[in-house]
C-alpha cells in the first residue's frame, strides 16, 4: 500500500480526497451516487486508477490527520467538488507566526498565500513552495521542499478539545450528582461509576498497592476514558482516527513514561543498575552488569514504546480492515459479495468496538503495572528502616 | 519505522500532550478528586454501618443475656425467699408450738396445783365438818344412849370390851 502511495500524483491525491469521503458517505446515502461519480471520473481524467487504488488511498487518507473537518463531499451535476465540512485554523511557524484559514488551501487544491510565502497541502503535510507551487523530490520520491513548523488546530486536535469537553462535562456532573444526591451517582454516572471503580479496585489496587495507589489514579482514569472515548469515536462514520496516530500514542506513552521515572523510588533504580542485590559478590557482578545493565536501562525505553506501538498499531489495523471491507462492496457489486462482505464490516465491526475498550484497558492496565514497580518498596527495606528507628 | 516517523506530527504531539496536560489538571481538580473522595465516603459509611449494625448486634446478645441473667437471678431470688418465708413460717409455727405447750404445760401444773390445794382445803373442811358432825352426832348419840341407865353401861362395856381388843 505504501509503495502504492508513493506513486500518486497530486492531482490524483485530490481527486482521492474527494472519492474517500465519497465513499464513506455511501454508506449513509446511497451507491448510486458513487457510481455516477466514479463514471464521471473516468470520463474526466480518462486515466486508469482503478476502484482498488482509490480504495487504498482512501484508507490512506482516513488514517490521516486533517487540516479541515470535512463530513463528506460530493460531485455536483456539473462536476464541481462540493464539500461538507469546515475549516480548521493552520497556524505555522515558519520565520514567524502565521495563522490563517485552512479553507484557503481549498482542500489541497490551490495555494495558500501568507505574507508573501505560499504554502502547500500534501499527502496531509504543509510545505512551503513557489508561486506556481513545486513540489520538488528527492531520489526516494520524499518532498524536498521546507516544511515549516505546523502548530494547526487540525481534526484530531479539535476531537481532542471535543473528547476533553465531553469527559469534562460527564464527569464533573457524576462529582457534582454526589453531593446532591447523598453520595449516589444519577443517570449517566450509574453507567460510568463502575467503571471508574474498576479501574481503582482492579487495575490500581492489585497492580500499585493499597498504599500508593491513590497518587496514581487520576491519571489512570483520564488516559483510559481518554484513549477509550477517542477509540469509540473512531468507530463513527466521521473518519476520526485520533488513538491511531503515532504522534498521539507517543504523547501518551511519554507520560507514562515520564511518570514511571520520576516516581520511582530508591529500590526501583537500584533495580535499574543492581539487578542482582548482594546475590553475588561485587567481582561476580561485573562480567553479567556489562549486559544486564544496559538491558534494564533498555527496558525503561522499550515497555513505554510498546505501549506507543500497540496502541498506535490495533487501531490503525482495525481502520485499515473496516475500511477494506467496506472497499470490498464496491469491488464485488454482486448480490452475493456486497452483502457477504457487508456482514464482514458488521461483524468486525463489532469486534472493533471491544477492541476500542480493551486497548483502553491494556494501556491502563500496563501504565498501572509500570507505576507499580516504580514505586514498589521491598520488604527488607522496611524492617531495616525498622531497625535503625529502633 | 521511517513511515512512522514520516506520520509523526510534532504539531498534534504538541497539541496532545497540552490539551491531555490541560484535561488531567481540570478532571484532577473538578472530577476525579471530588468523585473518589465521595466513593470513598460512602465506602467508609457503608463499613461504619455495617460495623455499628455488628455492634448492636452484640450488644443485643449481651442484653438479652443479661436479662437473662437477670430472670434466673430474680428466679432464685424468689426461690431463696419462698425457702426462707417457709422455714420462718415452720420455725413460727414450731415455735408457738413449743410456746404454747410451755404455756398450757405451766398453766395445767398451775391448775393442778390450785386444784391440789383446794382438794386439800375441801379434805381439811370436810374433815372438821365430819369431825363436828361426828362430834354432834356423837353428843346427840350419847345424850339418847345416855338418857337410860342400862343403855350407858352397855356403851361402857362396849367401849371397854374395845379397849380390850386393842
Amino acid at each position: 500500500m505504501h509503495r502504492f502511495l508513493k506513486t500518486v500524483s497530486s492531482s490524483e491525491m485530490r481527486k482521492t480526497f474527494l472519492k474517500s469521503f465519497l465513499l464513506f458517505s455511501v454508506l449513509i446515502l446511497s451507491q448510486i451516487s458513487f457510481g455516477k461519480e466514479k463514471e464521471d471520473k473516468h470520463g474526466e481524467e480518462g486515466h486508469g486508477k482503478d476502484l482498488k487504488t482509490e480504495i487504498k488511498e482512501y484508507i490512506h487518507h482516513h488514517l490521516q490527520d486533517s487540516h479541515d473537518f470535512s463530513l463528506f463531499s460530493y460531485t455536483k451535476e456539473n462536476g464541481e467538488h462540493k464539500y461538507v465540512g469546515f475549516p480548521l485554523p493552520v497556524i505555522l511557524w515558519d520565520e514567524g507566526l502565521k495563522v490563517f484559514s485552512s479553507a484557503k488551501f481549498h482542500h489541497g487544491e490551490t495555494l495558500a498565500e501568507v505574507d508573501g510565502n505560499y504554502y502547500k497541502l500534501y499527502h496531509s503535510k504543509i510545505y512551503r513552495t513557489d508561486a506556481n507551487g513545486t513540489i520538488d523530490y528527492d531520489e526516494s520520491h520524499h518532498p524536498t521542499n521546507i516544511k515549516p513548523l505546523d502548530f494547526s488546530i487540525t481534526k484530531n486536535v479539535v476531537m481532542i478539545i471535543v473528547t476533553g469537553l465531553l469527559m469534562l462535562w460527564l464527569f464533573s456532573s457524576l462529582a457534582r450528582s454526589y453531593t446532591k444526591n447523598n453520595g449516589i451517582p444519577t443517570g449517566a454516572g450509574r453507567f460510568f461509576e463502575p467503571i471508574v471503580l474498576y479501574i481503582r479496585d482492579d487495575i490500581a489496587r492489585p497492580n500499585i498497592g493499597e498504599k500508593r495507589y491513590k497518587k496514581y489514579m487520576p491519571f489512570l482514569l483520564t488516559i483510559f476514558f481518554f484513549i477509550w472515548f477517542l477509540n469509540m469515536f473512531g468507530m463513527t462514520p466521521l473518519g476520526i482516527n485520533v488513538t491511531g496516530n503515532i504522534a498521539i500514542t507517543t504523547a501518551l506513552a511519554i507520560l507514562t513514561f515520564l511518570i514511571t521515572n520520576f516516581t520511582g523510588t530508591k529500590d526501583y533504580w537500584m533495580h535499574q543498575f543492581n539487578p542482582l542485590g548482594d546475590s553475588l559478590p561485587w567481582y561476580g557482578k561485573i562480567p553479567l552488569y556489562i549486559i544486564l545493565v544496559p538491558i534494564e536501562l533498555l527496558g525503561l525505553i522499550i515497555k513505554p514504546f510498546s505501549l506507543l506501538i500497540r496502541l498506535y498499531a490495533n487501531m490503525q489495523a482495525g481502520h485499515i480492515v473496516i475500511g477494506s471491507l467496506i472497499g470490498l462492496m464496491f469491488i464485488f457489486k454482486s448480490w452475493l459479495g456486497s452483502p457477504l462482505s457487508f456482514g464482514l464490516a458488521f461483524a468486525i465491526m463489532l469486534i472493533e468496538v471491544l477492541v476500542a475498550l480493551l486497548q483502553a484497558y491494556i494501556f491502563t492496565m500496563l501504565s498501572a503495572l509500570y507505576f507499580g514497580f516504580a514505586s514498589e518498596e521491598h520488604e527488607h527495606d522496611h524492617e531495616h528502616e525498622a531497625e535503625v528507628a529502633h | 519505522m521511517e513511515k512512522l516517523l514520516e506520520e509523526f506530527s510534532l504539531g498534534l504531539f504538541f497539541w496532545q500532550t497540552l490539551l491531555f496536560l490541560l484535561l488531567l489538571w481540570l478532571l484532577w481538580k473538578f472530577a476525579w478528586k471530588p468523585i473518589l473522595n465521595a466513593v470513598n465516603d460512602r465506602e467508609e459509611g457503608i463499613k461504619n454501618a455495617l460495623q455499628a449494625a455488628e455492634d448492636a448486634k452484640k450488644e443485643m446478645q449481651n442484653v438479652t443475656a443479661d436479662s437473662e441473667n437477670l430472670l434466673q437471678e430474680a428466679r432464685a431470688e424468689r426461690e431463696k425467699m419462698l425457702k426462707e418465708a417457709r422455714e420462718i413460717k415452720e420455725k413460727m409455727i414450731a415455735d408457738a408450738k413449743e410456746q404454747a405447750q410451755v404455756e398450757g404445760d405451766k398453766m395445767l401444773k398451775q391448775a393442778q396445783a390450785a386444784i391440789e390445794s383446794e382438794k386439800k382445803a375441801a379434805v381439811a373442811d370436810i374433815k372438821e365438818q365430819v369431825a363436828t358432825l361426828s362430834v354432834d352426832i356423837a353428843e346427840k348419840v350419847i345424850k339418847g344412849e345416855l338418857s337410860d341407865k342400862k343403855k350407858q353401861l352397855k356403851v361402857v362395856e362396849d367401849m371397854l370390851g374395845d379397849v380390850k381388843l386393842n
